[in-house]
């Protein structure tokens, strides 16, 4: 359970995340929409600590990830995350980027670490790509690569921030694919998305950011097909 | 019989050992100087790149004096102004010391530069999966900054090897002082250089070679 209470966030004087009250139990997959610049990556960062907070608290499964006692690197070890850049590691082939963390992080064998990464490779499709560098992946491939290397942690929660919107159309549906694949295995996920067709039908919940602020939450249906909100009412307007 | 010995004499096989006997004494200040300097230099690099200490602050500027400040001078100042601290070291050593800084301050450049290369969101991504800050720099930052700037790193070692010459004014006896000891001597300066450029040159294409070597790899 990710519980998130009057996160407020800071960049210099400019308020990013304005006291941000969010529950994310176990199993949900919760799409994040709103428009560019209304604070979903900053979000995810500081559920994740790679940014720090001014105010409030976010904690996962109980800890405080941004309290002074916390081990941040074992606590991000629950969750995985993948980025709108594809961030894979240029200089490890396929395998080796996805079990570089397993070895150094986990402490699991040489063999071991191997295994885990053929495996989450084949479960994104890449089963025949584990000796291939990044360089010579698509888009699309390198970001089910970012998937599998996430997976690779075991993690209890998947991150995603726009993982497909850097991509080109034809190579968005198999990084999709993959997510909604993660979705049917039961994953709790909070993905921040351009993608209203797969906020709708593969969330549980969808939340509508605006200027750091939660608009509004609900189901899909609620969203999509009655928005309360006059901004989120404008947002649909403007994406269809 | 004894040669005679007088000022002048011609070219002898035992000068080809003198010029290789000063070849190695470049290549042993070189090597001294590039290795003590890059790792000084990745670590000054680091402070400026990550800039959160004060000391940070003015390390580059003091970087600065050392890339600016031609090398002779420095090594002149070097040798005479060390014994006043209770310094008292030998051409060799005070060549490798100032070397080793001078290299250090561009190393600094080099590595500060790979470090930006490797970029926020690779590293955030390395950190995401549970690696440490230093487990960050060691399997990401290190080995793709590294990459990036290897020829530049590359550049800086083999313009250090060739700067080694200039500890000769301290009295090190290394491959240009030899030659020009040579070409004293003997009075013969086209097959004396010819053979020390031809010693240089044996020193660094390996390491231009392996160089290649390993981008022709990486590129991969
Ligand atoms: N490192 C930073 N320093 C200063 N301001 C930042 C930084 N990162 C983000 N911001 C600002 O914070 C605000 C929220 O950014 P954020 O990236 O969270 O938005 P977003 O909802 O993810 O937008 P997008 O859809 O474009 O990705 C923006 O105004 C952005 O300019
Ligand atoms: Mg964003």
């Amino acid at each position: 359970m990710i519980e998130i209470r009057g996160l407020k966030k800071f960049y210099g004087s400019l308020e990013v995340l304005k006291g941000i009250d969010l529950d994310v139990p176990k199993g949900e997959v919760l799409s994040v929409i709103g428009a560019s610049g209304s604070g979903k990556s900053t979000l995810l960062y500081c559920i994740n600590g790679l940014e720090p907070i001014q105010e409030g608290s976010v904690k996962v499964d109980g800890t405080d990830v941004h309290a002074k006692g916390t081990d941040i690197n074992e606590l991000r070890q629950k969750m995985g995350m993948v980025f709108q850049q594809w961030n894979s590691f240029p200089h490890l082939t396929a395998l080796e980027n996805v079990a570089l963390a397993p070895k150094i992080v986990k402490k699991k064998s040489r063999a071991e670490a191997r295994d885990i990464a053929t495996r989450q490779l084949q479960h994104v499709g890449l089963g025949d790509k584990l000796n291939v560098y990044p360089s010579a992946l698509s888009g699309g491939q390198q970001q089910r690569l970012a998937i599998a290397r996430a997976l690779a942690m075991e993690p209890d929660y998947m991150l995603f921030d726009e993982a497909t919107s850097a991509l080109d159309p034809e190579l968005v549906g198999e990084v999709l694919d993959a997510m909604r694949l993660l979705a049917d295995e039961g994953m709790t996920m909070i993905c921040v998305t351009h993608e209203m067709g797969f906020a709708r039908d593969v969330s549980d919940r969808v939340t509508f950011f605006h200027e750091g602020i939660l608009e509004e939450i609900g189901t899909p249906a609620e969203i999509f097909g009655a928005p309360k909100s006059e901004h989120l009412q404008k947002f649909l307007s403007s994406i269809r | 019989m004894e040669p005679t010995v007088s000022f002048f004499s011609g070219f002898q096989p035992s000068d080809l050992w003198f010029l290789a006997e000063a070849a190695w004494r470049t290549l042993l200040i070189s090597v001294l100087s590039i290795s003590i300097g890059t790792v000084l230099g990745v670590v000054f690099g680091w402070m400026i790149y990550e800039g959160k200490w004060p000391a940070a602050l003015t390390l580059g500027p003091v970087l600065d004096v050392f890339r600016s400040v031609p090398l002779i001078i420095q090594l002149v100042l070097f040798y005479n102004f060390a014994p006043i601290i209770g310094l008292n070291l030998d051409p060799f050593l005070s060549g490798v010391v100032v070397l080793s800084v001078y290299c250090a301050s561009l190393v600094a450049n080099v590595a500060r530069g790979g470090m930006e290369a490797v970029g926020l969101p690779m590293r955030r991504a390395a950190r995401s999966l549970g690696m440490s800050y230093w487990q960050d720099l060691r399997y990401v930052v290190l080995p793709i900054g590294g990459r990036a700037v290897f020829p530049s790193w590359v550049g800086v070692a083999l313009g250090v090897m060739k700067d080694s010459a200039l500890v000769s004014v301290l009295g090190y006896i290394e491959l240009l002082k030899a030659s020009q000891i040579l070409i004293t001597r003997t009075q013969e300066p086209l097959l004396i250089l010819t053979l020390a450029g031809a010693f240089y040159f044996a020193l660094s294409y390996p390491i231009s070679r392996y160089a290649a070597t390993l981008e022709k790899r990486w590129a991969t």
